[in-house]
């Protein structure tokens, strides 16, 4: 079965796309993929492209001319957009700093010095589970909202799982603004008067147990920091909706980005079938690290049985070692093939293109234009 | 009890790795061959992905120590993926009683909830569970001979394993810091060590090197760095020419035409930069003076068979 061919080039290139998501397990390819986009949209579509980077490696951000988590796009120098009149910035997500900027935007300098003391926020804007993706969501829908660019790429965080980017941020808002956190907090503002359900009547039960086992200053530092942010947020959750309906809209394009394994593909399958569930829009699948050979016309078994028969006369070692490298990469490629079909088996609709496994590391502009060309 | 493998004398042998190295792999194997020779060992999981599962072509496991595989000599493997929310509420039990409230705790949500609100309490849980599946003890004798935890990714390993900072933030006393403070002491003890797996790329290596930094950091010792994927070492001269590739397809028996002879060219000069990339990454992490141990790219990946190869490889003889 082949699956439709993904037309990076019209994707890139079509105006009405303004948001490009990247996502897929880890240790994929997303980041450089984000960044090959990127260069691309700019060099040989013209447009003015951001990267939103999570976690990029030192010396792919390095190329890029990112040294610092600075939270602010800069222009990547030495890209040849001289026809085209495209600009690449990029930019490296800073979580704590996001978090600090939503407060500091929406408090009086005051209360958000009141914040940033508490400690339970501290642990929360470094730690909480959740919080960077919720925070590239945030800094995704600042970046629309300026409406600078023509095109935003956004590579996800690392996560556990890549629904991760998707749960997140509902997981986050729900809790900031929840009733589990007034019901959880109730019985330390009321002095613990009892409730009628049995819910709550654990919940009073569960407060007390979280209280022995975390002591009580967590509540308390909670309590203060749920009530310093009820004063100021129109709520966490209608944000996060807000930034969910722009993905939700065909200006977005998810590519969902996987390597020729089982895991990565099935990763990849978990969250196509998320994306149709939530109807966002899925663009294709970007299958990264391929084997192909050249010689295709030397099967692998032919190759090695060559090799053995060389190996026996004994004198053209050399040769027989080329003739197992061709036939180890046969077999790589037929069985990155048949994991690669896994997907496409379940979703022969969805558009895939194929990237060449590089022999070296990605890790300079040259290197990303030349993803950008496999990739259309 | 019994005696534990020269070569891997701790007790509790965490593997972490970037993800996509192979990790769930290395575990496994690694877990098939402590077990050789009829010990017991338990593989562990927190990160519910039922990794283990469906590397045993299993349906997904319960929160429960079940037998997963038997080795040569009457030796078992348990596995054990631990749930945050069934370790919470088994802890809370341990503590405070909770019966049919706990149920309807969970009802609500509120498990995930007090997990969620403090993200080292759930870290505690998990590896307090691992503790003590490591220091159980019936009838006078350890109940596993070693136990393998497959940890999170070295993005996270440090955070994940340095439970009494994240919890002293968050609790100055109670069954929790107690709780904390004796897994803190398993960790920095001679009963643990922390695998890291890799892959000869540069991403991974990197992500390796950072790790046992931050580990050494912390005073958590670190193991081995398990080199996995490796391929054999073809062109080990790093040279060959067109020449003697069409001497070789001859010699063979195979056409020699000038295309095929370009293509295999084209195939032999991107293994050797790719081998030559390879050899300055196994160079900058021998540097660390790390013990190394290599395991073999399986060709037709990773089933219990491979798993067996790999094992081998990891316990020779």
């Amino acid at each position: 079965m082949t699956a439709p061919r993904l037309d990076i080039d019209g994707l890139l290139a079509d105006p009405a796309i303004r948001i490009v998501v990247c996502c897929g397990a880890g240790g994929v390819g997303k980041t450089t993929t984000a960044a090959a986009l990127g260069l691309r949209a700019a060099e040989v579509h013209g447009r003015r492209t951001v990267v939103l980077t999570i976690d990029p490696a030192r010396r792919l951000a390095q190329s890029m001319g990112l040294t610092e988590l600075d939270n602010t796009p800069r222009q990547v120098k030495g890209i040849d957009a001289g026809e085209s009149g495209g600009e690449l910035h990029a930019m490296m997500l800073d979580m704590k700093r996001t978090f600090d900027e939503v407060v500091e935007q929406h408090t009086k300098p005051d209360r958000a010095a009141e914040i940033f003391a508490n400690p339970f926020y501290q642990a929360m804007s470094s730690t909480f589970a959740g919080t960077q993706e919720y925070m590239a969501m945030e800094k995704l829908g600042q970046l629309r909202a300026d409406d600078e660019w023509d095109l935003i790429v956004v590579d996800t965080p690392p996560s556990r799982s890549a629904l991760d980017f998707l749960d997140a941020p509902a997981r986050l808002s729900r809790f900031l603004d929840g009733r589990m956190l007034r019901m959880l907090l109730a019985p330390a503002r009321t002095g613990g008067r009892s409730m009628f359900s049995l819910v709550t009547a654990s919940f009073g039960l569960f407060s007390r147990a979280v209280q022995k086992v975390l002591g009580a200053q967590l509540l308390t530092d909670l309590s203060g920091f749920v009530a310093a942010l009820d004063s100021m947020f129109g709520g966490f959750r209608e944000r996060a909706d807000q930034t969910y309906r722009i993905l939700q809209d065909p200006q977005t394009a998810f590519l969902l980005v996987a390597a020729p394994e089982r895991d990565a593909v099935r990763e990849a399958a978990y969250f196509a079938e998320r994306l149709v569930a939530e109807r966002m829009p899925l663009g294709g699948l970007v299958l990264n690290r391929m084997h192909k050979t050249e010689a295709a016309g030397l099967p692998a078994r032919e190759s090695e049985a060559a090799a053995e028969r060389l190996d026996a006369v004994g004198d053209l070692p050399i040769a027989a070692d080329v003739l197992r490298i061709h036939a180890g990469l046969l077999r790589q490629s037929e069985r990155e093939v048949r994991v690669a079909a896994t997907f496409t088996e379940a979703f022969p609709q969805v558009p895939t293109t194929a990237v060449a496994a590089q022999p070296a590391d990605v890790h300079d502009v040259d290197g990303l234009r030349t993803i950008g060309k496999l990739l259309a | 009890m019994g005696e534990h493998h020269g070569n891997w004398p701790e007790r509790l042998h965490i593997v972490t790795g970037k993800g996509g190295t192979g990790k769930t792999s290395v575990a496994a194997a690694l877990a098939l061959g402590l077990a050789a020779g009829g010990r017991r060992t338990l593989l562990v999981e927190v990160e519910g992905r039922q990794g283990i599962a469906q590397l045993f072509g299993l349906g997904p496991l319960p929160y429960a120590e079940r037998r997963i595989a038997t080795t040569a000599g009457g030796g078992e493997v348990r596995a054990l993926p631990v749930d945050p929310e069934e370790a919470l509420l088994e802890y809370l039990d341990m503590f405070y009683k909770l019966g049919a409230a706990g149920r309807a705790l969970r009802k609500v949500g509120a498990i995930d909830f007090a997990t969620t609100i403090a993200p080292g309490l759930r870290d505690v849980l998990l590896t307090g569970k691992v503790k003590e599946a490591t220091t159980r003890s019936a009838d006078g004798r350890r109940v596993y001979d070693a136990v393998v935890l497959d940890a999170p990714p070295t993005g996270r390993i440090g955070r994940f394993l340095n439970v009494t900072a994240e919890t002293a933030r968050l609790a100055k006393m109670g069954p929790i810091k107690t709780q904390s403070d004796g897994v803190s002491s398993l960790l920095r003890s001679p009963m643990t060590a922390v695998h890291v797996v890799t892959l000869l790329e540069e991403m991974p290596v990197q992500e390796t090197l950072d790790a046992i930094e931050e580990l050494a950091g912390l005073g958590i010792p670190v193991g081995r760095i398990v080199l996995n994927g490796a391929r054999p070492p073809l062109l080990a001269g790093g040279k060959f020419t067109k020449a003697e590739i069409k001497r070789g397809l001859a010699a063979a028996g195979l056409p020699a035409a000038p295309v095929t002879v370009n293509q295999l060219a084209a195939e032999a000069q991107a293994h050797l930069t790719r081998r030559e990339l390879e050899e300055s990454l196994r160079l900058e992490l021998a540097e660390r003076g790390r013990p190394m141990v290599e395991l073999p790219l399986l060709p037709d990946g990773v089933d219990r068979a491979g798993l067996d190869v790999l094992a081998a490889r990891l316990l020779p003889g």
